[in-house]
């Protein structure tokens, strides 16, 4: 009963640092918008939350549903941010396999092609680092909501 | 703890930016002059970026302020013999400061300079929220 309730908390943790290392990817994006050569990077939230609620033992029942491609309404509700951002952003995949507690890094596919070769698009930089910054604030309410649902349910009141 | 990190990479980024901002502003300094202490003109200068790893992980990259690089264009001559630099033929030759260009440097930096001030506010805000969490 006990490690269900952990299990969410763990889970929730993992998406939590990957939320702030993507925050990490993306600052380093905006702080290479003017630097020749500087080729934007980002890595598939979705996929890497995939493979982490699949390392971890003992994932609530709800959350390994994530990694399944059925049509729960988990699913949809977690993969639908970032296949909305993946229409505007489009991946190449990056030669060399991802270890398993990191997430596998893509290069941005320019869409306006530039003189000294950088790929930083700052605009969409920023939007996904607004984007981000809020789902990282999300994540710490849902965090925060169930630590509190633990202690009510310790206490008992 | 990742979004520390932010701080250390936005902080790069925009220390190089004030560099950027620095060089232009001895630019637009020295539109006008016609000879610096060397007795040649002055000549616009430019910085070179760089981008840094900052951490262990593939994922921080910072920006660095490799080079500072002269432009090589000639200045613009002009015919001015009562010019005290005048040279034999009457002519003094001004900096090559493309003032224009310059500008659009200017708001470049600054804009650089205010995203990645804005991405330091947004970490540490996220940073102090993390740290009252479960409270």
């Amino acid at each position: 009963m006990l490690d269900r309730l952990t299990g969410t908390l763990q889970f929730q943790g993992e998406a939590l640092a990957l939320r702030a290392q993507r925050q990490q990817v993306l600052a380093s994006n905006i702080a290479n918008a003017d630097t020749p050569n500087y080729q934007a990077r980002d890595f598939d939230f979705g996929q890497a939350l995939a493979q982490a609620a699949a390392r971890i033992d003992g994932v609530p029942a709800g959350s390994v549903s994530l990694t399944s491609s059925g049509g729960s309404p988990l699913r949809v509700a977690l993969a639908q941010p970032d296949a909305a951002g993946a229409a505007g952003k489009a991946f190449l995949p990056v030669s060399g396999a991802s270890t398993s507690s990191q997430p596998a890094m893509l290069w941005r596919t320019p869409q306006q092609p530039t003189l000294d070769r950088n790929t930083v698009d700052l605009d969409r930089e920023r939007a996904n680092f607004a984007d981000n910054s809020l789902r990282y604030e999300a994540t710490l309410r849902f965090i925060n909501g169930n630590v509190r649902n633990v202690l009510s349910a310790i206490r008992g009141e | 703890m990742s979004l520390l990190n932010i701080l250390g990479i936005s902080g790069s980024a925009v220390s190089a930016q004030s560099q950027r901002l620095n060089v232009v502003a001895s630019n637009l300094a020295n539109a006008d002059s016609v000879a610096g202490p060397d007795g040649k003109a002055y000549r616009a200068r430019q910085v070179v970026f760089q981008a840094q790893a900052a951490g262990a992980d593939a994922a921080q990259v910072g920006v660095r302020v490799t080079d500072v690089i002269e432009d090589t264009t000639p200045g613009k001559r002009l015919h001015d013999p009562s010019h005290p630099l005048a040279d034999a033929d009457g002519y003094v030759t001004q900096s090559n400061v493309n003032v224009v260009e310059q500008m659009v440097d200017m708001i470049s930096a600054s804009r650089s300079y205010q995203n990645n001030v804005e991405v330091m506010n947004t970490a540490q805000q996220l940073a102090l929220k993390t740290l009252q969490l479960g409270q």
